[in-house]
């Protein structure tokens, strides 16, 4: 008897969620700029999956690249010309997102799982022990954000691995400081203080009621952060911290302007991927805005 | 705000200053395990030469020793020399901290107006044409990365009209007094401008989200029903209420003075403390980086400590509670 | 029906006004064809649950609204019909013939400004050509006149209680000296102490200035005593109307019995939920139930109340009530 209670207890908390979750995709869709946001990533997506159908791996390597003119506009060699080496830039340009979108992605998903787990641990728990991880958090807010980053990767060395780490490093405490303080407001909730009178653990009451109401926040905060760590990528691959072996937009634009591109009038080769950073972080600082306005009660009236 | 908090304030910066000391110290120990044998790497050294060096760079006795000795130098602010110019550090950002202050200065302020201006704008126009144009334009310009957007205008106003120049602070044939400030003005023009758009979006966006908050405050009706203007309402009762979170944003951008133009100086190789930066990763020159890192992070932590006093002494209901 | 007892043309004349908020389709009907009148000098009380239209009304009176909504009818202060006039002369009528006090609320006054400054501002904008000493002065006067003392001029909001706030709110108001004071839910976020206070205050003012007073508040055994007529607002329309005393003690409207019957009583979940001690809640605005809007939740509903859109009707000398069982004496 008592199974079958607690099996229609989980199946009506599961029907719950896809319900509250189906109801948000409506609200999303009402968002214009939300479902371009979605479009202008979905596509970004397609072209990075998509990058050994759109163009060939060999072309990145210069060896096979000598018979090609060098600096060619699109116009002599398509589909985006050449450049100092004689390799096609519309084969870096789409491999390039390869590796622009995944560190974005991992270096985020990265900080957000330490972000989140310090903040629900500092939130919960508190007293001394939330005051310290606090106040480890707020030394790395001031910190100036490329000079750590800068520092750490020339000492770390570049690889994509350590990319990935640093700017994960240097993201998770904005993360951790929101979900804290969304912690502190969840813990007040009466039903919180019922699962504890019925001598529930911490942790159950971590996993089961507070991890599930943070949640919606956290994937708010992770599509706002994915820009940030797309543009830290960009930035360190520029000033020559990225890996070397492996084309991405950052690296793209270094080249171009050590090569010197801009002298040379030569815009095919850095407007691409400058180009393709500022229309995926565009993309996804609107459906971060969407996301939030869906959360956010208060947001939510004022657009009605 | 009571003296006891002001102390406090006072005294957690020192702390996290007095972090970031530690920080550099051992981050760098964890690298540069035999920094000597690396600098004269492919030179035969004996011994007692080696040991020679080693002292002369503090890197013997232990690492207590070296501890001690790494914060007592840091205090009388010597950062140690360049391994590529073996010239003290100190002197070397010294020599180039004004260029990036004149650059990142100038552009903060006009950043923070001009997007101060658009935001306020395009709140009291709320879902017009002009919010939406300046919302997506202010958007645009924040998405991208800021070198690039130099680049663009690089090739536009640089190259291709040719009404600036390509790069540096001065042309080696200019004489000096005024002639020489009036060229390094027109220098400057295309890197604050990259700097400015780049970053206007920033106050664009929080002022008109901030000013759209403060719109539906009671006072503001209050004020229209006295008989005032609706320009008179929004300059003198929503505007100066909107902009406490604004003067915060920008006292804290002020402390990214020193480090916030590190690409930007690169890209149009302007003698600051950011081409300093992107010069020593090629070493890597490690003391620089050291002494970089210290002096921007301190820039930032006294910022963010003025940017809360500040807060406190604008905003009445913090001042005197 | 008008209930305006004097010859005399009144102060205000609000006639078939109606606000409509822009919304789904035709928009959200607030307030659906209110008419009243208050002479100079006279005190008309505006009962009604929120939601009602109050507020709306209030706000429609000095073309506060936002922008969109539309406001058809008139609004006739001394002759003159508000709702027409160009800016320039609206926002002079503004403060020194018509203005308002609103809620004593944390954010009814400017945080960062303080109060001294705010009341000058009233001043100097209708007064121009006063110079910093006498408006100063003026500020003291109006200070003192509401129990503040003038050197408080120099605090800022946050430094007030919610009673001396809403007392600044008065004197702020009174600053050019208008004919009509608007005053909306002025008691309501205080507690009994310091209500009774506030109504002492404004009974006084009203006596030595001479001064009219619209008193909009849910709450109506505060009108009994305060104001010389009644009018109570249900679902954007007015309900009852009369003599105060007699609308208080022999309501005709069951909604008006409903609302004199709802005598607090401490501690009652009963009473908390439901203040006019109805079941239910005020319609919506965007959905109003069919003929009469109060047959929901009326005690003595009728078959024919769901078809009939009864309007005001005599129901004594001086009184009118919009309700099917008022038989025209």
């Amino acid at each position: 008897m008592r199974g079958a209670v607690a099996t229609s207890a989980t199946r009506i908390a599961w029907l719950r969620r896809r319900r509250a979750v189906t109801g948000a995709w409506r609200d999303y869709r009402r968002s214009r700029t939300g479902m371009i946001g979605l479009a202008v990533l979905v596509l970004a997506g397609l072209v990075a999956l998509g990058a050994p159908l759109l163009a060939d791996e060999g072309d990145l390597r210069a060896v096979n690249a000598i018979d090609n003119p060098s600096w060619a506009p699109p116009s002599e060699f398509g589909p985006l010309g050449t450049d100092n080496l004689g390799r096609s830039v519309w084969a870096q340009f789409v491999w390039g997102s390869r590796i622009s979108l995944l560190v974005g992605l991992a270096a985020t998903v990265l900080a957000i799982v330490i972000g989140t787990v310090v903040g629900i641990s500092a939130g919960f728990v508190g007293g001394r022990f939330g005051g310290v991880l606090m106040r480890g958090t707020e030394w790395f807010l001031v910190i100036p954000f490329l000079p750590l980053a800068i520092v750490l990767a020339a000492v770390l060395g570049p690889s994509i691995e350590n990319i990935i780490l640093v700017i994960g490093i240097t993201s998770w405490p904005g993360t951790a400081r929101l979900i804290r303080a969304q912690v502190l407001t969840l813990k007040e909730r009466l039903y919180v203080d019922r699962s504890r009178a019925f001598g529930a653990s911490g942790r159950h009451l971590m996993g089961r009621h507070i991890l599930p109401n943070v949640m919606p926040l956290v994937l708010a905060n992770t599509t706002l952060t994915v820009p940030i760590a797309i543009l830290s990528e960009t930035t360190l691959s520029f000033l020559g911290l990225g890996d070397p072996t492996r084309a991405s937009w950052g690296k793209m634009l270094e080249e171009a302007f050590r090569a010197g591109a801009i002298t040379r009038e030569a815009w095919w080769y850095f407007l691409p991927p400058g180009l393709g950073i500022m229309l995926v972080v565009l993309a996804f600082t609107l459906c971060g805005q969407a996301l939030e306005a869906i959360l956010d009660p208060r947001l939510r009236e004022r657009r009605s | 705000m009571n003296r006891r908090r002001v102390i406090g304030k006072i005294l957690a910066s020192v702390g996290t200053l007095a972090f970031v000391v530690c920080f550099n110290f051992f981050l760098f120990r964890v690298v540069e395990s035999d920094p000597v044998g690396n600098l004269y790497r492919g030179r035969n050294l004996s011994p007692e030469q080696r040991e020679e060096l080693r002292r002369e760079f503090g890197l013997d006795g232990s690492q207590a020793e070296q501890f001690a000795r790494y914060v007592a130098q840091t205090a009388q602010l010597n950062f140690g020399r360049s391994y590529v110019t073996n010239e003290p550090v100190i002197d070397e950002i010294a020599r180039r901290a004004w260029p990036t202050v004149a650059l990142v200065g100038t552009s903060a302020l006009l950043s923070a107006l001009i997007g101060i201006l658009i935001g306020v704008v395009a709140a009291w126009r709320r879902g017009s044409k002009t919010d939406y144009a300046s919302t997506g334009f202010t958007m645009a310009t924040y998405s991208m990365p800021d070198f690039w957007l130099g680049m663009l205008l690089l090739l536009v106003f640089a190259v291709g009209l040719g009404w600036f120049p390509v790069g540096g602070i001065v042309d080696p044939a200019t004489g000096g007094g005024l002639e020489r400030l009036l060229d390094q003005a027109h220098h400057m023009v295309l890197p604050a401008a990259t700097l400015t758009l780049a970053y206007l979006g920033e106050y664009a966006l929080i002022m008109r989200s901030s000013l759209l908050e403060t719109m539906r405050e009671d006072y503001l009706l209050l004020a229209r029903a006295k008989g005032l203007r609706d320009v008179a309402v929004r300059n003198r009762h929503a505007v100066p209420n909107a902009l406490l979170p604004v003067t915060t944003l920008l006292a804290i951008n002020i402390g990214f003075i020193l480090s916030g133009a590190i690409a930007v100086e690169t890209i149009f190789s302007w003698p600051g403390l950011g081409l300093a930066t992107f010069e020593a990763l090629s070493g890597p020159d490690l003391p620089m980086l050291q002494g970089l890192f210290l002096v921007f992070s301190a820039a930032v932590i006294v910022a963010n400590l003025a940017a809360d006093l500040l807060y406190s002494y604008l905003d009445p209901r913090v001042r005197t509670a | 029906m008008s209930t305006a007892p004097q010859a005399a043309r009144p102060l205000l004349s609000v006639r078939d006004l109606s606000v409509t908020y822009p919304g789904a389709g035709e928009g959200v009907p607030a307030v659906r064809g209110v008419s009243l009148d208050v002479a100079a000098g006279e005190t008309l009380g505006l009962a009604g649950e929120s939601g009602c239209g109050k507020s709306t009304l209030a706000g429609a009176i000095l073309r506060l609204l936002p922008r969109g909504t539309e406001v058809t009818g008139e609004v006739l202060l001394d002759g003159e019909d508000v709702l027409t006039m160009r800016p320039g002369r609206l926002r002079a009528v503004r403060w020194t013939e018509l203005a308002i006090v609103l809620q004593g609320a944390m954010h009814s006054l400017n945080p960062v400004q303080r109060i001294g400054a705010q009341i000058a501002e009233a001043i100097e904008l209708h007064e121009p050509g006063l110079g910093r000493g006498e408006v100063r002065g003026r500020v003291a006067e109006l200070l003192e006149l509401v129990g503040i003392p003038a050197g408080r001029a120099q605090d800022y909001p946050h430094r007030f209680s919610g009673g001396q706030r809403q007392r600044v709110l008065i004197a702020l108001a009174l600053a050019c000296r208008p004919r009509l004071l608007i005053a909306d839910e002025p008691t309501t976020a205080l507690d009994v102490m310091v209500q009774a206070q506030v109504l002492r205050l404004l009974a006084r003012l009203q006596d030595e200035l001479g001064l009219a007073i619209l008193f909009v508040t849910h709450d109506l055994s505060t009108l009994a005593s305060v104001c010389r007529r009644i009018a109570v607002m249900y679902a954007g329309r007015i309900v009852e109307e009369g003599p105060s005393g007699e609308v208080f003690r022999t309501p005709a409207h069951p909604y008006t019995r409903a609302l004199a019957a709802a005598f607090p009583v401490i501690g009652d979940p009963a009473f908390r939920m439901h203040p006019s001690g109805l079941p239910g809640d005020p319609p919506d605005p965007r959905d109003l139930p069919s003929g009469c809007p109060f047959h929901p939740r009326c005690a003595l509903a009728q078959p024919e109340c769901p078809a009939i859109d009864v309007r005001l009707r005599p129901a004594g000398p001086g009184r009118a009530a919009a309700c099917v069982l008022v038989e025209p004496s």
